[in-house]
Parts: C-alpha cells; sequence; structure tokens
C-alpha cells in the first residue's frame, strides 16, 4: 500500500522575534518569532535540505520515481527549480523532476502527484510582507519533504477530499515580493462552507466519525479563517495541534506539511490525522499511522522542536530586511561576483550540485574532482565519491571582512572530511566568534550569490547541530 | 631536477623605479615612461640600443603593445608576462634567459601595475568563465589562514602572535620611512599598528601591504659586458622559479605553516649561488610580505630562523634594518606599497642601491661589513597554491 514511507523536515538556523520589528517600525510585529532564511537561503536551496534528510532516513533501498517541487517563491522561472534540487540531491536522470509554483495549492498538487507516482514531494516557501505589515510577521520560512513508497509506508491516506473555489482574498502579482489581502472577515466567509464541505466528504469517503481523530492539523493563511473551522466543523479543539505560529510563523505551501512532520515526530502506530489546508477553498486529507512508525521513528532525522529549539533567535530587523531585498545597503568597495557561467556548471554540475569528488587508486580524495592523481599522476583512474552527507573538522579558519557579502563578514574555512578529501568553503549558520581550529562541521546546500540573475548554488559548511 | 642556473652570467647594469603610491596624475604609460628612462640613463643607453623587452603586468594592460605603444619601440620583441604577484619577477628571469642564451646583447626587463585606477579595496584579480564553485575570499583572508594555524603548532598564544604581526609592519614602516620612494614614509607607532580595524581574521589595515601603483625596470647584459656600462654592476647569482601543484587546499597533510612552494625555490636557488647558510651570507634580503604573517613563515621557508623559532627571531629584531640579517630594508611591499607587476623589480631595486652603497640613511651595514650577496623573493597565488620566486644578486663576481 502506498504511502508516507519517509519525511524530512528543514527549519533555517536564524530566528527574527516579532518585537523587533515592533522595536524599529514601531508598530507591527506583535508576539513571538518567526523563522527566517539565511542571507544565502531560498525555496530551492531549503527544499535540497529536506530532501537530503528525507532521503537519508528513506535509506539506501528507497528509490524515488519522481522528484515534485512546490514553493510560492520560486528561484527562477521558465528554467525549472525542481531539476536543481534534483541535481544536489543526486538523483538520477531518470527521475522525473516537476515544478508545482505559484500558489498555496501547489504543495497540495505536488503531494497528490507524488502520492500517485511513488515520488519525492518538497514543499518550500520564504514568505515576505510588506514592512510592518502582519504578512510579514506572522510568516515563516521552511521545507519539508515526504517520499512515498509502497515499503513500509509510516502512514497512508485513508481519504481526501478537495472543494475548490474561485475568489480573490489574497494575491500576488509576479515579480513583486510580497502579498496583498482582502479584509479578512470575506476569507472566512468565502472559505469555511468549503471546509465544512471538504471535512465532511473526507470523512464519509474514510468512514471515520470526528470523534475519530487523533491529530487534527488545520493551516490557511487567513488566520481568522483557520481559527474558526473547529467549530464550524465540530471538531474537538483539544486535537488541533499547535499550529507553531507562534515559534516558528506561517510557512505557506510549506506548513500543513510541516505540522504533519512535527506530528509524526511523536505520533504511534495506529493514529487517525486529519490535515485540512484552507487556501482557495481547502483540502482535507486524512491520514493513519502504521506499525512501522515505531521503527521509523529510531532512524528518522528530523526531530521539529529540537530544530525549533535550537534556532538562533537574536536576528536584527535590519539584516531580516535587507535580506529580503526591502532594505538596499551599501556594499563594501569590491566587485560583485562574477555570474556562473552555464557551460562549465554544466560539466561539473556533479561537483556543484552533488558535491561530488573523485576518489583516487590509494584512497586520496580531490576535491574539487580532478583527472590527475595528487599522489601517483595516473590520468582517469578515479571514481567519484559523494561529499555532501560525510562530516568535517576545521583545519584552520578566517573571518574576511574585506569580501562582498549579503552578510558580512564572511567566515572562511579549510575543513577536512572524516576519511580523507580537504576543501575550503564559506561557513555560514555560525557565530564568528566561536569559530575554531578542530571545530566539526557538516555540509548544506546554499545559494551563494546571484548576478546577472543567475543564482550561484554551492555548498557551505555548518557547525554540526549535535555538537 | 636540473637546475643549472646562470651564476655570473648576466649583469644588471642599469635600473629605474618610479615612487610608488596612489599616482592620480599619471597613467599607466607615464610609469612606464618614467621607469624605463631612469633604467636607460642610469646603465648610460638609450632606448635604441635595448635588443628586446620583457614587461610584466598581471592587470594593466595585455602584449607587448602595453610597453611599445608608449615608448615608442621601434620594431623590437616585447613579451608580455604574467605569474600573479611575481609578474616583475618573472619578466626579469626570462630577460636574464634571453642575454644568457646570447640571443640578445641588452635587454630590459620592465614591471608596472596600475591598482588605484579600479576604484576597489584591495586587489582584483579577474578570473576566467567559471561554474562559481571556487571560494571567493580575499587575498588577505586567504593569507591569514596563516596566522592560527601558526600559533597552533608552536602554541604562541594570540597575543604573542599578534606582536610579532604588529612588530613586523612596526618595522616595514620605520624602513619605509627612510625611503622617498615609497607609498607610506612614516613610522608607526605599534599600538597603532595593533588597533588597527580588522580585515581578515586578526590581520588588520596596518597587517596589508600597500595598494599602489608604480614600476620599475632593469637593464640586463651578459657578465662580460658589465664593466662597460657600470663600474659597480649586480651580478645575477640564482634564479629559481617553482609552481606548485596547489595540493595545499585539498591534502589534509598541509598545515598552512609554510609555503613548500618557496622551500623549493630556496633551496633551488641556494644551490645555484653556492650558499650554505643563507643568513649568515647574505647582506639582506626583500621578501613578499604582502601580509605580516606571510613574512614570518617566510623567515622559516627562506632558512632565516629555525622552524617554529621564526616568531622568536622577529621579537628578537634579528630582521631589522640594524639586525643581524636586514630583511625589507626598503620598508617592503608594506610600506613601499605593491603595484603587482612591478614589485619583483622593486626588490632588485633596493638589492642594487643597497650592494653599490646607494641607499642613503637606510643604508645596511653589511655591505660595508664586506657582505656581497643579496636575495629577492616574491610569491604569486595563496598559502598552498602559490607560485615562488627567489633569485640571488651580488656585487661581485665568484
Amino acid at each position: 500500500m502506498t504511502g508516507i514511507v519517509a519525511y524530512g523536515a528543514y527549519l533555517p538556523y536564524w530566528r527574527l522575534q516579532r518585537t523587533a520589528i515592533t522595536g524599529m517600525l514601531g508598530s507591527g510585529g506583535g508576539r513571538g518569532m518567526r523563522s527566517v532564511a539565511s542571507y544565502d537561503e531560498d525555496s530551492t536551496s531549503m527544499a535540497v535540505e529536506a530532501g537530503r534528510v528525507a532521503l537519508r532516513a528513506a535509506g539506501p533501498a528507497y528509490r524515488a520515481q519522481s522528484l515534485w517541487f512546490a514553493t510560492t517563491t520560486p528561484g527562477y522561472l521558465d528554467k525549472s527549480n525542481a531539476t536543481t534540487v534534483h541535481a544536489a540531491l543526486g538523483l538520477a536522470s531518470s527521475v522525473g523532476a516537476f515544478d508545482a509554483i505559484g500558489g498555496i495549492r501547489s504543495g497540495l498538487g505536488a503531494v497528490a502527484a507524488a502520492s500517485a507516482h511513488a515520488g519525492v514531494a518538497i514543499l518550500s516557501d520564504v514568505r515576505t510582507g510588506r514592512p510592518g505589515s502582519a504578512e510579514e510577521s506572522s510568516g515563516g520560512d521552511a521545507a519539508v519533504a515526504l517520499c512515498f513508497g509502497d515499503t513500509d509506508p509510516i502512514a497512508v491516506l485513508a481519504g481526501r477530499y478537495q472543494a475548490v473555489a474561485e475568489f480573490t482574498d489574497r494575491w500576488r502579482v509576479p515579480g513583486e515580493d510580497y502579498s496583498r489581502v482582502w479584509e479578512d472577515r470575506f476569507g472566512e466567509y468565502a472559505g469555511l462552507p468549503l471546509v465544512q464541505e471538504a471535512v465532511a466528504a473526507a470523512l464519509k469517503e474514510s468512514g471515520w466519525e470526528p470523534g475519530d481523530l487523533d491529530r487534527i492539523i488545520i493551516t490557511g493563511l487567513h488566520a481568522r479563517a483557520v481559527k474558526a473551522v473547529p467549530k464550524a466543523c465540530d471538531l474537538d479543539p483539544s486535537k488541533v495541534v499547535n499550529d507553531l505560529t507562534d515559534t516558528i510563523g506561517n510557512t505557506g505551501a510549506a506548513h500543513w506539511a510541516l505540522l504533519l512532520a512535527d506530528v509524526l515526530d511523536t505520533a504511534t502506530p495506529g493514529q487517525r490525522i486529519a490535515v485540512i489546508v484552507l487556501a482557495d477553498g481547502a483540502e482535507v486529507s486524512l491520514w493513519e499511522t502504521t506499525d512501522a512508525l515505531s521503527a521509523y521513528q529510531l532512524r528518522s532525522l528530523t526531530n521539529l522542536r529540537a530544530a525549533i529549539a535550537a534556532g538562533r533567535d537574536d536576528l536584527d530587523y535590519a539584516s531580516f530586511l535587507t535580506w529580503r531585498g526591502f532594505l538596499d545597503r551599501e556594499p563594501p568597495r569590491r566587485p560583485e561576483p562574477e555570474r556562473p557561467a552555464s557551460p562549465p556548471s554544466h560539466r561539473t554540475s556533479e561537483w556543484k550540485y552533488g558535491l561530488v569528488g573523485s576518489r583516487d587508486e590509494t584512497g586520496f580524495v580531490h576535491l574539487p574532482p580532478a583527472r590527475v592523481s595528487m599522489g601517483t599522476g595516473n590520468i582517469d583512474q578515479m571514481e567519484p565519491v559523494r561529499m555532501a552527507d560525510i562530516p568535517a573538522r576545521i583545519a584552520t579558519f578566517t573571518v574576511d571582512r574585506l569580501a562582498y557579502s549579503l552578510s558580512p563578514p564572511v567566515v572562511a574555512a579549510i575543513i577536512d572530511f572524516d576519511g580523507g578529501g580537504r576543501f575550503q568553503c564559506e561557513l555560514t549558520d555560525v557565530d564568528p566568534e566561536a569559530v575554531r581550529i578542530g571545530g566539526r562541521v557538516e555540509m548544506t546546500f546554499r545559494r551563494l550569490y546571484t548576478t546577472d540573475g543567475i543564482h550561484n548554488y554551492f555548498w557551505k559548511a555548518r557547525p554540526t547541530a549535535a555538537e | 631536477m636540473a637546475s643549472h642556473g646562470i651564476r655570473d652570467k648576466v649583469a644588471i647594469v642599469g635600473m629605474g623605479c618610479t615612487q610608488f603610491g596612489e599616482h592620480w596624475d599619471r597613467s599607466t604609460d607615464d610609469l612606464l615612461i618614467d621607469a624605463s628612462a631612469e633604467a636607460l640613463g642610469s646603465a648610460g643607453v638609450s632606448l635604441g640600443d635595448v635588443d628586446a623587452f620583457w614587461l610584466g603586468t598581471m592587470g594593466s594592460g595585455l602584449s607587448g603593445l602595453t610597453l611599445s605603444r608608449p615608448l615608442k619601440i621601434d620594431h623590437k620583441p616585447v613579451t608580455h608576462v604574467e605569474n600573479y604577484c611575481a609578474t616583475g619577477s618573472e619578466a626579469f628571469r626570462n630577460a636574464c634567459y634571453a642575454v644568457a642564451s646570447g640571443a640578445y646583447d641588452v635587454v630590459m626587463a620592465i614591471g608596472v601595475e596600475k591598482l588605484k585606477d579600479s576604484g576597489f579595496s584591495g586587489l582584483v584579480v579577474p578570473s576566467p568563465a567559471n561554474d562559481g564553485t571556487s571560494s571567493n575570499v580575499t587575498a588577505p583572508a586567504s593569507f591569514s589562514f596563516l596566522a592560527p594555524a601558526y600559533a597552533e603548532k608552536y602554541g604562541v598564544d594570540t597575543q604573542e602572535m599578534k606582536d610579532v604581526m604588529t612588530r613586523i609592519a612596526w618595522k616595514n614602516h620605520r624602513n619605509g620611512a627612510l625611503n622617498p620612494r615609497a607609498q607610506f614614509r612614516k613610522e608607526v607607532s605599534k599600538e597603532t599598528i595593533a588597533c588597527s580595524p580588522l580585515v581578515a581574521g586578526p590581520l588588520g589595515i596596518f597587517d596589508c601591504s600597500g595598494v599602489s601603483d608604480g614600476s620599475a625596470a632593469a637593464i640586463i647584459v651578459r657578465a662580460e659586458d658589465a664593466y662597460k656600462y657600470t663600474d659597480r654592476p649586480i651580478f645575477v647569482k640564482a634564479l629559481s622559479f617553482v609552481a606548485g601543484p596547489a595540493a595545499g587546499p585539498i591534502d589534509p597533510s598541509y598545515d598552512y605553516t609554510s609555503f613548500t612552494e618557496v622551500v623549493h625555490s630556496a633551496r633551488d636557488a641556494y644551490a645555484q649561488a653556492g650558499i650554505t647558510n643563507p643568513r649568515a651570507e647574505l647582506a639582506m634580503a626583500e621578501v613578499h610580505d604582502c601580509f605580516t604573517p606571510t613574512e614570518l613563515v617566510l623567515m622559516e621557508d627562506l632558512g632565516f630562523a629555525e622552524r617554529g623559532f621564526g616568531w622568536k627571531e622577529v621579537l628578537a629584531g634579528t630582521f631589522d634594518l640594524d639586525g643581524e640579517l636586514p630583511v625589507n630594508p626598503d620598508g617592503g611591499l608594506k610600506s613601499f606599497g605593491h603595484p603587482i607587476g612591478a614589485s619583483g623589480l622593486r626588490m632588485l631595486f633596493e638589492c642594487w642601491l643597497q650592494l653599490r652603497e646607494e641607499a642613503g640613511e637606510r643604508q645596511i651595514a653589511s655591505v660595508a661589513a664586506g657582505k656581497t650577496k643579496a636575495l629577492t623573493h616574491n610569491l604569486g597565488g595563496s598559502p598552498g597554491a602559490c607560485v615562488s620566486f627567489v633569485s640571488v644578486v651580488g656585487s661581485e663576481l665568484d
């Protein structure tokens, strides 16, 4: 039976205290925190991070048949973003890659497609709003990957129903970096009847009663409508899960999947979970966990509550605005980085996206991959070796206060991988004062910079979370 | 490796060097005209007497036309060479070989760089179209890798390391203050150096060489002809240039406390020159102090100090102007400035002045005491992946 066989959630390192907004603008903000994609992250890079965690948990035997990437904030149009994620995950060229882009509903479609084709769906969003808006403070950034397959699913679908309607309660013109919204009472009026229709129909399909539900996930970008759902649908409010808006914010297209990951982190076998998504209508999906969940939880690499607690919560609002492009600040008196050229990026795509180096017959690892062995001088006697999931230690480092960066200073290090291989790269999600020789790091996929509209995706290292 | 050298086969018979600095009023052409004219005048020859030219510049022009156009060179061979920050030395080396081969009688090596017109801070190195995966750290950052690695390996604490770096900058500024052609002609207090704004790692602004414009040139002839031009020629004793396999950034056994390329080129140069104890035999050395930790590590790589003891020798004043082995008596890259293509020839210019006892108030005592050989060291690239040049020149034929 097809179902979710593995999942991975990625929360960025940074949190913005909503009071930081109020502190600077004198209004807006509110209580709690929102998650913030760093200056070197976007929906594509975060999708890679979530996908890596999910695929590692799925295990080496798992073979994704397709990759479905969904976001409302794509890095590119025309050009696929799913192929970037595909390359960084090291998937075979025969595995399809598809973008589902634009509306919050895109993520629903991506999951529907992935579940029908034993694929991986990755939902990723970076939420922005005009400075001082509720959209800005209530938003959050995250990515979630759901792997579907037939072997030992941990949760299976018991029912799903869509109630779709056309009404304009929020909208964003392509090219704009914030949404506009109608007054929220309208959204509640237009949306609630559709939720009621979908809840009733999904329950009917599954043969469940409302009282059978152990956990209820309700998400949508209209907080007022979301809040009204339990009463309108006669659902037990005590079964409705914390929607993480206080600690993470609403992560848009990714949010329902993020809450599902949170529920699966702690669920027990045989639990019944309802997912209610309000977006241009409503979708209700009903999931039942299986006996395989217990074993999965032991090897799962996602622990959302720990990730929430581990975030760094002292981001200043000026940096947040700068990172999202709302504040144009004076750069260092240095040239902007050159755009990566397409032909060399294509030639080295396994390295650039997959971090695949080469290992010679003596075991010496060459990063980047080389044709000539450093030790023996032999030519083309190499085998590929993927370094993305291998931990490393800092051999030496520096804090570069002169280099161009959206978030100076640049912290750079020479790192030595466990088992061989040395590489010079930038460190990210790091406190410059805390870097030391011997420190443990792991690799993370990032958007280094954007020049001439070309995003330079590559790998950096970050301090190991478990340290 | 066969490296037979060209000891005592060629000689420098004239040199020129512009003042280094922010020459808002002078172009690359102006700098080339001024340095070449001074060199020609110094050798007592005219432009028409020069058979061939080697021009070193990294980014101030392409092809031999960069020199032939402003100088109006009349249908002569002009070769443009580039080898990162060792470009000037590379122009000199190839010019020497051309004379030694017998192909030409009189040649000019000239280096130039016009850095201040870019409008950027620090050095900007253009790169070919690429995949965007190489680390974009700046030059001071890549050399700052040396400091924590050296300190860790030899148990030097953070403050001591900073003191060592500060003393190197203080010494070179002190020397440069005595040099009318230097970019920075002012002594700087150790407090000012130590408290200067950080650029990369522990490196403050005063730990970095000056970004400047400048040009320097040499006229080279066969050794047997040298005394026709001057009664005090400077003979070339050794020229060594190596490019490493760039192993440092990929080989975990490299520890960022040495430049293996420098060790190799120094060994080769000493063999060519017949030097067995460089610290005792050399009158002085001009070394590539692009950043203060570089000079520290070079003291060990060039054999001036034992491994792990260079920092103590620096603090003891061994390499001061009046020390046992004066290093960078002209102020070095630190205060003379570092117009890339000119620096290697600028180093030779100081050897030319000192060995001929024409260095004025910064004249070192070791020459009068009978030492006749001087060393220049010039490198390009970054720790673990660089090119290194070492020359030995002397005022006497062996």
